[in-house]
């Protein structure tokens, strides 16, 4: 990772749209009052959703809103990895984890696809369609390797299926993320051989209890009592 | 009181003091580099590293580790050294070595330390960070590369100047302090963040590549920028003030210093008066000292009495103050006034324009009613201690008078002094407040006291001091004022006011003793001006008595809380320039009244006799004024009470000549936006 | 039989999404059931309760979690308390929160609402990593439909009154600590906290605050359903339970999955994921509980068990029970040099061993990588990382160290061969130095 700035080309204005706004109010709520600063790195996002990038005024609108002095948005817009302080593709924001585990299982042969088909990382391609990244572990480990493709996990990839998935965004016809090799989540390829017992599934499981192990007879008045 | 050990040796500490502060109580020295006292303790340099016993297996942070009772502290074993080294080593693989053109040389902290407790070698075989230069201000001089990412400075700007501007962006080994794109920091007291800073990252720019610490003459003495007395150092090579460094002063100034106490300086280098001058034919003519003081005199004498007038300015000391007020008295004048604005205060007992509460004092109060006054321009160090009286909790802080951003929150009670008649008879609001107070303080500035309504605002303003039983506390902007209104510089029996003095036809000779911020455009004396900087006093003077400027001159000085504090003169006066008191004394010789004191020490003498208050050195009353004798009912006027300093960078001579202060002025007055570049 | 574990005794019973995630299918799995019955019994009956299970935080650290409630102030003062649950899963390897969220988010939501009573605690944060967008959302209906159920919320059905808030991060691995956390959760850049004061005592808004991992909340309710003894019958004392584990790397078929404490790791490799590639003779190394610990050589991993106790006298640790398996044609070192890369990168920048200690260590991984280095560069690089190691404000700088003291305790010979070879002209890698670097 290089410093993280703020592009060198800027809009001249950020105002949050409708949509936005309203989510953005959500978020202020979820937070005491007088804590409003809590909801910046999800004010960053949700201007990273509309703009599709971070940019200069709309940190000012972030800090504003917040009543945040401008250089604290700053810092945590500079701090954070996933705020894109430059424009991105237009079709894909494409996120290779590179760290070992994907590493192990191909990674590098993913961002070779990246590297050939769009030049630099971090850079817009030359079409502008497409920025493509190396990011760290993005948490999706026996899955590996995959690749986070606007926001969304594309799992056990390959390069040649990677390339497709490329193509599709490209075309602006993606497909729905997930493992591109039909596993169940993270079950072992081929299905998994645990979690098979029917009884786990038809219900017994529900059947009201009447007590719980070890429990003291009825104490709720005073454990309201003790926890007030 | 519990007891820890440190290195084997007992010492008994305070409850919550840290591993660090008992280490040094213990006489060991803990290496550090973000830690500072007066700032929050953020433990990351590692520097101060210490073993303890009880505890983990591994080094602990001493500066934010709390002592506890019957701890063992070890500063010497072999784990410790290693984690110094280690910790010094980290900071130096990435820190340039261009110390020989570093600002910082000589008075480096990781210069220091890396001798104390750094291995010899390096073993860092890779390329150094370079770190992309930033913009910080006219003040501030940045080589970030240098920077060891210890925060002090970001600590500063948050917490004590209230003005949060400076930041480390982004993160890991990319982390880098600045401000928001490069604009310039706006703190009145930004300044000090060079002197935190432990190495050569955040330097002056004024001072860049001027001097050694080790060339410079160290000269301990008092700020006169403001009313505050701040404890300063001057650094001098020959003739020349290189810089101001704060002194610690815990009762006026702690350690910090205004940007104009600090940066003003090099308005001591320029527009001086280095020889009298005799105004002829319309243009001011260089002479002798022979010929400017017998013009003096022979105006003077052939002027009666009552036709004679002296006005006293903002930065004098109590001695030349002593010395006009005296020759004038003996000429049988009554004609003589230190309050250039015209402030309704100086009669009655002293309390009634003191501060009376004392700045140490506002640690204590828990309400704060503001009248008029802006503190953050009138006396920022002042505003930097209650803003953290502000941030400790339970201060409530009202303002009558213009508002601005004071650093802390206020309830605005009113632009006008209608709203102190009216919180004088309320019983709700911000009354309900005052009236909970345990030790409520009230403070104006003396732009509320000066104008035509100034004794009625005064009088209302006592009347709510009085209603709330409020320490009465005037926030002087002159540095001399005090001083003046303490040996009696006022109007005699039937004298005139300084505005009364400047109005047209009412005096044959004005004698203005380095007074530069009154309107001399309607009068038509003949105006003698005795002063350092050729100011408005001196653009409108007939004559021009060449004197000292306040590096220049032993002088006492009393703040606003009547503390008299010495200064000690730094360097020679200009040119043909003399000591202010020593031309007093030469002229009034000519004048055949001889004043009574052949040497500054008898002058002082004369001084304490007459006013016993100027011998005690070093000290401030705590008194309560006499609420019921200030001011005079009366109209209060429906002006809005704004402060008396309008542009912060530029209220007095030295200022005014200063470059850096213009630059300052510029950025301050203009859309702060000129930055981004 | 596949494993030790039997389908009876699982936690997550929708670990891989086969069945409906939401409020009726995590019905009729269990939970939710006798969730009023426990919120009955009082506060410290259910930390006892915890205690006795022998549940240790499933983070990473390993901290008995009915201990830590403990430390929460006995009755609510003017300060809320507040529970905070740490779903910032980022620890390379690991990937098991995640399957709880975006699978059985209810039985988290029934934790949560169990430890914030058993704490005090009306509020609850539930911080999820900025790039798990889809399990956020998940989550968040999941949440919606336990609000709608009257399950939680003001004036629920339990008599507790609770509100669970998900709030998300922006892509930094340091705020899985619990400081760095709160700072983040508090609108702040994530650099970990001085501890004292401990969250205990002041965390998020100066408030009491207990932080806990999303697999250590979820199982609450099932261990309280089953009883402690249940739980503690699993895996040896002082490592009891079951626990998910998370493997990757060159097996034949990495998963996660749900297995009894104290497995024995080649057992969960051969079981679960269908052996190594190649065979168990392929094996090389293994790192056992995420990127953070010291990996062990295939000959400790025949016997090791998947415990703290086990782990630990290998000079290793549990962690967060992701195993990261290399095979033979593993480049161990570009492995490790590249875990490097990941700690430098994630390195806050607050305190100066980690800030300037991980890059360093980096780039001499790099040159080992390559073999380009000095040989004497070795054990500078492991003084280096001694210099960090214990000298940082979190954790983050043991975890920069470890896995380099792993490598050359077990492979210091490859990377010596490596660097005389490239002095021989024989270089491992051509001109592949610094190849993550930007």
């Amino acid at each position: 990772m290089s410093v993280r700035r703020l592009a060198a080309n800027q809009p001249d204005s950020f105002a949050f749209s409708a949509e936005s706004l309203k989510q953005v109010k959500a978020w202020i709520a979820r937070f005491p009052e007088g804590r409003q600063q809590s909801a910046v790195i999800p004010m960053l996002w949700i201007v990273q959703k509309q703009q599709g990038w971070v940019s200069e005024p709309a940190i000012r609108v972030v800090a504003e809103t917040l009543g945040m002095p401008v250089i604290r948005v700053y810092e945590v817009a500079t701090f954070y990895t996933m705020f894109m302080l430059e424009p991105v593709g237009s079709h894909a924001l494409v996120q290779v984890c590179g760290t070992t585990p994907c590493m192990l299982r191909g990674a590098n042969d993913l961002k070779a696809v990246c590297q050939r088909r769009f030049g630099d990382r971090d850079h817009l391609s030359a079409d502008g369609k497409v920025t493509w990244q190396e990011v760290e572990c993005l948490g999706a480990c026996s899955n590996a390797p995959m690749a986070a493709i606007n926001d969304y996990y594309y799992e056990d990839l390959t390069p040649e299926i990677f390339e497709q998935i490329l193509d599709e965004f490209i075309a602006g016809k993606p497909r729905a993320p997930g493992s591109v090799i039909g596993r169940q989540g993270s079950a072992p390829e081929g299905g998994s051989a645990v979690l098979q017992a029917a009884s786990l599934y038809d219900g017994t499981a529900a059947k009201a209890l009447k007590s719980l192990p070890n429990a003291e007879p009825k104490t709720r008045g005073k454990a309201k009592e003790a926890a007030q | 009181m519990p007891k820890a050990k440190v290195n084997g040796v007992e010492v008994e500490f305070e409850p919550g003091m840290t591993v660090l502060q008992v280490a040094e109580l213990a006489g060991e020295e803990i290496p550090r580099f973000c830690y500072h006292e007066r700032l929050s303790i953020a433990g990351n340099c590692r520097m101060c590293l210490v073993e303890v016993k009880p505890g983990p297996p591994k080094p602990q942070a001493s500066c934010a580790l709390p002592a506890a009772d019957n701890q063992e502290i070890f500063t010497n074993t072999p784990m410790v050294k290693k984690a110094r080294e280690g910790v010094m080593e980290f900071l130096l693989i990435n820190h340039p070595l261009d110390c020989p053109i570093c600002d910082q040389g000589g008075e480096c902290d990781l210069q220091d330390q890396a001798v104390g407790y750094g291995r010899d070698g390096s073993r860092f075989g890779l390329n150094k960070r370079a770190v992309e230069e930033k913009a910080m201000g006219p003040l501030i001089n940045t080589v970030m590369t240098r920077c060891i990412q210890c925060t002090r400075c970001v600590r500063f700007i948050t917490e004590v100047a209230g003005v949060a501007e400076i930041g480390l962006i982004s993160r890991g080994e990319d982390v880098e302090i600045t401000t928001y794109l490069g604009s310039a920091v706006t703190s009145e007291l930004s300044g000090n963040v060079i002197d935190l800073c432990p190495v050569g990252a955040l330097t002056s720019k004024p001072y860049a590549f001027n001097a050694r610490p080790w060339e410079l003459k160290k000269t301990e003495t008092v700020d006169v920028m403001d009313a505050m007395g701040a404890a300063i150092r001057i650094d001098s090579r020959g003739p020349a003030v290189l810089r101001v460094l704060p002194r610690v002063n815990e009762d006026v100034n702690e350690e910090w210093i205004s940007d104009k106490t600090r940066f003003a300086v090099d308005g001591l280098s320029r527009q001086r008066l280095d020889s009298p001058f005799i105004r002829e034919n319309g243009r001011l003519r260089p002479a002798t000292w022979a010929e400017a003081l017998s013009l003096a005199a022979a105006r003077l004498s052939s002027a009666k009495p009552e036709r004679i007038g002296t006005i006293a300015g903002d930065l004098q000391d109590a001695e030349s103050l002593k010395a006009t007020l005296d020759l004038f008295r003996a000429l049988g004048s009554a004609n003589t006034d230190c309050r250039q604005d015209g402030m309704a205060l100086g009669t009655g007992p002293r309390e009634s324009w003191l501060f009376n509460a004392g700045i140490s004092g506002l640690e204590d109060i828990d309400v704060l009613l503001l009248v008029g006054t802006n503190p953050r321009l009138e006396a920022a160090v002042l505003n930097a201690r209650l803003r953290r009286r502000w941030l400790s909790g339970d201060l409530q802080v009202g303002l009558v008078g213009t508002p601005s951003d004071l650093t802390y929150d206020f309830d605005h009670l009113g632009e006008t002094a209608s709203a102190l008649t009216a919180l004088a008879k309320a019983r709700s609001g911000f009354a309900k407040v005052l009236k909970g107070a345990k030790a409520p303080a009230l403070v104006i500035g003396t732009g509320a006291l000066s104008g035509p309504h100034g004794a009625a605002v005064a009088h209302a303003a006592a009347q709510v001091a009085k209603a709330f039983g409020m320490s009465w506390n005037v926030l002087h902007t002159a540095a001399s004022r005090v001083g003046g209104l303490d040996m009696g510089f006022l109007p005699a029996e039937g004298g005139l006011d300084a505005r009364a003095m400047t109005a047209k036809g009412a005096l044959d000779v004005l004698f203005l003793l380095g007074a530069d911020e009154i309107d001399l455009s309607a009068s038509d004396a003949f105006r003698i001006y005795l002063g350092s900087h050729g100011d408005a006093g001196a653009h409108a003077a007939d004559l021009i008595l060449p004197a000292s400027a306040y590096t220049e001159k032993d002088g006492l000085y009393v703040n606003l809380e009547g503390r008299v504090q010495m200064g000690q003169r730094a360097v020679f006066p200009k040119g043909e320039a003399r000591e202010d008191w020593a031309i007093l004394r030469a002229l009034s010789e000519r004048l055949g009244k001889t004043l009574p004191y052949d040497s500054l020490d008898q002058l002082r003498a004369r001084l304490f006799a007459d006013h016993p208050s100027f011998g005690q050195i070093d000290w401030a009353p705590r008194g309560q004024a006499d609420l019921s004798a200030i001011g005079a009912a009366g109209d209060v006027g429906d002006t809005p009470l704004s402060s008396a300093v309008k542009a912060f960078h530029l209220t007095n001579p030295v200022a005014r000549a200063s470059v850096t202060m213009a630059e300052c002025a510029a950025l301050a007055a203009g859309p702060a936006k000129l930055a981004a570049e | 039989m596949v494993g030790i574990l039997e389908d009876k005794d699982r936690i997550f019973t929708n670990l891989y999404g086969v069945h409906d995630w939401g409020l009726e299918g995590a019905k009729r799995r269990g939970a939710w059931n006798g969730t009023r019955l426990m919120l009955e019994q009082t506060p410290e009956w259910l930390c006892d309760q915890i205690k006795a299970s022998g549940l240790r935080g499933r983070g990473g650290a390993g901290f008995s979690t009915g201990l830590k409630w403990t430390f929460m102030p006995k009755a609510e003062g003017l300060r809320p308390h507040y529970l905070v649950i740490n779903a910032d899963e980022s620890e390379p390897g690991t990937c098991k929160d995640r399957e709880i969220l975006r699978n059985d988010p209810h039985l988290l939501i029934e934790g949560a609402l169990i430890a914030s009573y058993a704490i005090r605690a009306h509020t609850c944060y539930i911080y999820i990593r900025g790039e798990y967008v889809h399990e956020r959302e998940r989550l968040e209906a999941a949440i919606k439909q336990a609000y709608e159920a009257k399950l939680i919320g003001k004036g629920n059905v339990h008599g507790w009154d609770f509100d669970v808030f998900v709030t998300h991060g922006g892509g930094a691995y340091i705020c899985g600590d619990e400081t760095a956390l709160m700072e983040s959760l508090e609108g702040k850049k994530g650099q970990p906290r001085l501890k004292p004061p401990f969250p205990a005592g002041a965390g998020i808004y100066g408030c009491p605050t207990t932080i806990n991992n999303v697999e250590s909340i979820s199982v609450v309710g099932t261990i309280l359903r089953r009883g402690a003894a249940w739980f503690s019958g699993f895996g040896r004392p002082n490592n009891t339970g079951t626990k998910l584990m998370a493997i990757s790397g060159h097996v034949n078929k990495p998963c996660v999955v749900e297995e009894t404490m104290s497995i024995p790791l080649k057992q969960l490799l051969e079981d679960h994921c269908g052996g190594i590639r190649g065979g168990w003779g392929n094996l090389k190394a293994v790192i056992p509980g995420g990127s953070s610990v010291r990996m062990i050589p295939a000959h400790e991993a025949e016997t090791a068990l998947m415990d703290f106790d086990s782990l630990s006298a290998l000079k290793s640790g549990l962690g967060t029970a992701a195993v990261i398996v290399m095979d033979q044609s593993t480049d161990i070192v570009r492995a490790i040099a590249r875990l490097s890369y990941f700690y430098k990168h994630e390195s806050c920048g607050q305190c100066t061993p980690c800030r300037e200690g991980t890059g360093w260590m980096w780039r001499v991984m790099e040159r080992m990588a390559t073999g380009e280095a000095d040989m004497k560069e070795i054990d500078m690089l492991l003084d280096v990382a001694s210099q960090i190691e214990g000298h940082t404000i979190c954790g983050l700088g043991d975890a920069a160290a470890w896995p380099i003291q792993g490598l050359f305790r077990h492979f210091r010979p490859e990377v010596e061969a490596r660097i005389t070879n490239y002095r021989a002209g024989k270089p491992h890698v051509q001109g592949a130095s610094l190849q993550a670097a930007e």
